[in-house]
Order: C-alpha cells, then sequence, then structure tokens
C-alpha cells in the first residue's frame, strides 16, 4: 500500500509540475492521470498493490468530495440570489447530456453492431 | 463548569482534529442513512454530510476556514484519487477498443452539450458570469470539475456543489430518459450516465450492472480528460472571438 501510494503522488508531482512548466490548461492530477495511464500501457499490467490501493482510494471517493461540498456554505447568498438559473441549467443541461451522448451512440452503434433496422 | 467547557471549545476549535473528526463522522452518518434507505438515490451520502456540516457550522459559528484546516487532509485525496482513476481506465481499455467510434463520438458530443448548454441556460436566465463560469464543468468528477473552474474564472467550491447535484439529477432520472428513448443497451446506458452524471452516475451504473457500472467509470475519467483539456481552450478561443 505504501509503494502503491507514493507511486500515485509521484505521479500526481510529475503532473503538477509538468503543469506548471507548459502551463497547460489542465489540473496537474489529470496530467498525473494520463502519465500512469500511459506507463500501465506501457507495462502492460496492474501491480497487484497499486491495484488494491487505487481501489480502496476509490471506493471511498465519495467522502473526498464532502470538504469542498460543505464551501458551498461560503456561497449561499449567491446560490439564493441565482437558484432559478442554477436550478434550470443544472437540471436541463444534465438532461440534454444524457439524451445527446445516448443518441449519438446508439446511432453510430446500431450501424455497425446490427442491421435490424430498428430506429428511434 | 462553563470557564472549563469554553476552555476546552477554545482549544478544540484551534487544533485540525475537531474538522477532521466531524467530516469523518458526518459522512459515516449520512452513509448509514443511504444504506438504510435501500441507496435512495435522493439521500445521497455527500449530500446528506454536507448538509449535516453546514448547518454543525453555521450552529456553531464556526468559519469555514476553520473547519478546512482540519478538512483539508480528507481534501488532499482527491489528487491521488484522480491519478488513481487511470487504473480502472486501463482495465476497462480492451472493451473500449471494441466500441471506438460511437464511445469517441458520444464522449464528444456529450461533453460539449454538458458544458455549453449549462452555460446557455445559466445566461439566458440572467445568472452571472462566475455563476455560468462554475455551472461550465458540472458534469465532470469533482477533483478535475473544481481545477477546471478554477482555470476559466468560476468558483471552484461553488462548482463542488453543483457537479454533486448535477450527478444526483442524472442518478435518478437517467433510466427514465433511457427507458422513454429506448435505449437498452448496458453499455450505451452507461456510458451516457457517466459523462453526464460522473461518479455518481458511475455508483447507480453499477447497482444495474457490471458491464454498465464499466462503461460509466470510463465515461466519467475520459469526460475528466477531455473537458480539462478542451474547456479552456474552447472559452479562451470563444472570448477572443467574442
Amino acid at each position: 500500500m505504501l509503494a502503491a501510494l507514493t507511486q500515485l503522488l509521484i505521479f500526481q508531482l510529475l503532473g503538477e509540475v509538468l503543469a506548471r512548466a507548459l502551463s497547460l490548461p489542465v489540473p496537474g492530477p489529470v496530467i498525473g492521470m494520463l502519465l500512469l495511464f500511459t506507463a500501465l500501457t506501457i507495462r502492460g499490467k496492474v501491480s497487484k498493490d497499486l491495484q488494491t490501493t487505487s481501489q480502496n482510494l476509490l471506493q471511498h471517493l465519495s467522502l473526498l468530495f464532502v470538504p469542498a461540498g460543505t464551501g458551498v456554505m461560503l456561497h449561499l447568498h449567491r446560490v439564493a440570489d441565482e437558484w432559478l438559473p442554477l436550478l434550470l441549467s443544472v437540471l436541463l443541461s444534465t438532461l440534454a447530456t444524457l439524451v445527446v451522448t445516448a443518441l449519438v451512440m446508439k446511432r453510430l452503434h446500431g450501424s455497425v453492431a446490427s442491421a435490424d433496422g430498428e430506429r428511434r | 463548569m462553563t470557564p472549563q467547557l469554553s476552555e476546552i471549545w477554545v482549544y478544540l476549535a484551534a487544533t485540525p482534529l475537531l474538522g477532521l473528526t466531524i467530516t469523518l463522522l458526518a459522512y459515516q452518518a449520512a452513509f448509514w442513512l443511504y444504506q438504510r434507505s435501500g441507496m435512495n438515490p435522493l439521500l445521497n451520502p455527500v449530500l446528506v454530510a454536507v448538509s449535516i456540516l453546514v448547518a454543525v457550522l453555521l450552529l456553531t459559528g464556526t468559519s469555514y476556514a476553520t473547519y478546512f484546516d482540519g478538512a483539508q487532509f480528507v481534501h488532499f485525496l482527491l489528487g491521488p484519487a484522480t491519478v488513481a482513476l487511470a487504473v480502472p481506465l486501463y482495465a476497462q481499455f480492451k472493451r473500449v477498443k471494441a466500441m471506438l467510434l460511437p464511445v469517441l463520438a458520444g464522449l464528444l458530443a456529450g461533453s460539449l452539450t454538458a458544458a455549453f448548454s449549462a452555460i446557455a441556460i445559466a445566461r439566458l436566465f440572467g445568472a452571472s458570469l462566475p455563476t455560468q463560469l462554475s455551472l461550465a464543468p458540472k458534469s465532470v468528477t469533482t477533483p478535475i470539475a473544481m481545477g477546471i473552474a478554477e482555470r476559466i474564472g468560476g468558483i471552484p467550491s461553488l462548482t463542488a456543489v453543483l457537479v454533486i447535484i448535477t450527478g444526483i439529477l442524472g442518478a435518478v432520472g437517467g433510466r427514465y430518459v433511457f427507458n422513454l428513448l429506448r435505449i437498452d443497451d448496458p453499455a450505451i446506458r452507461g456510458f451516457a450516465m457517466g459523462v453526464a452524471s460522473h461518479g455518481i452516475g458511475t455508483a447507480r451504473a453499477f447497482q444495474v450492472s457490471e458491464q454498465s457500472g464499466a462503461f460509466a467509470a470510463l465515461a466519467m475519467g475520459l469526460n475528466g480528460a477531455l473537458t480539462a483539456l478542451l474547456l479552456p481552450l474552447l472559452l479562451t478561443l470563444s472570448g477572443r472571438l467574442g
């Protein structure tokens, strides 16, 4: 677990350094994720240690959102003032995203995988 | 008695121990409630834990900065957890290759829809610019979304809350949308859920089927990376044009 955790931190560190050095518009941990993905692809396997550690970390992923989410208390005013555009935007945009993603995939996958002519 | 109590309070309020402990307590209480309710998506553990903590902090007159002194130890783990997303991403990579074209096209279309429809609707109903920009990364998993918000001029902590609400809405509404559209391929249902509603949608998809969940996890990772790469660039370009 210690080795895998160190490995994750090293990739995050590399990501942060790269993001700043090249002033990339992407957060450091995301670069770290892409670097680790590349490393795993090159090596062709995931060590057991890394497998369990990342599984444990991702299992409690929702806990990690809590401190940031609690920051809403700093914005109660803004939320109260702009609740209508916030609510409509989140609701309609989420529905639109579900519909667009699913229909685009069905259209393309259907034309590749099946020829039974079934349409929306 | 009273001076002693207030002395203890002064001590506790100044150490990071309290913020850290109440974060873990609130989350575990919320998770217990979630399990007792049969995983009712409306009782999302993040939503409930945040509500408990905000209420406690407001009632005790504790500032967010004081609380965060302790909670930052939990918050810090978002970085390594984001890096760790590479592992499930790698595990699913073979299955993705078989569906590469629909996956990439769905990802691009969904990712752009999520960001730009959120900005457009918020603008239409008169939201301020920082609010619009905080909404843009709402479909991306929190650690990435907060980083994007910071880059593009949104408010990271507002984004964190909007991300969670987006996740809950997608997790609750997804099945009705898919049934209405007659989408029954679990891979497509899961992937669309992951693009629109990140980790919370992914958790929901795993409850439905293994395959659905795997594609949702993949979509969450890909959408996080794509939005982080694309959104700041597109906003800079549109700013230069407009």
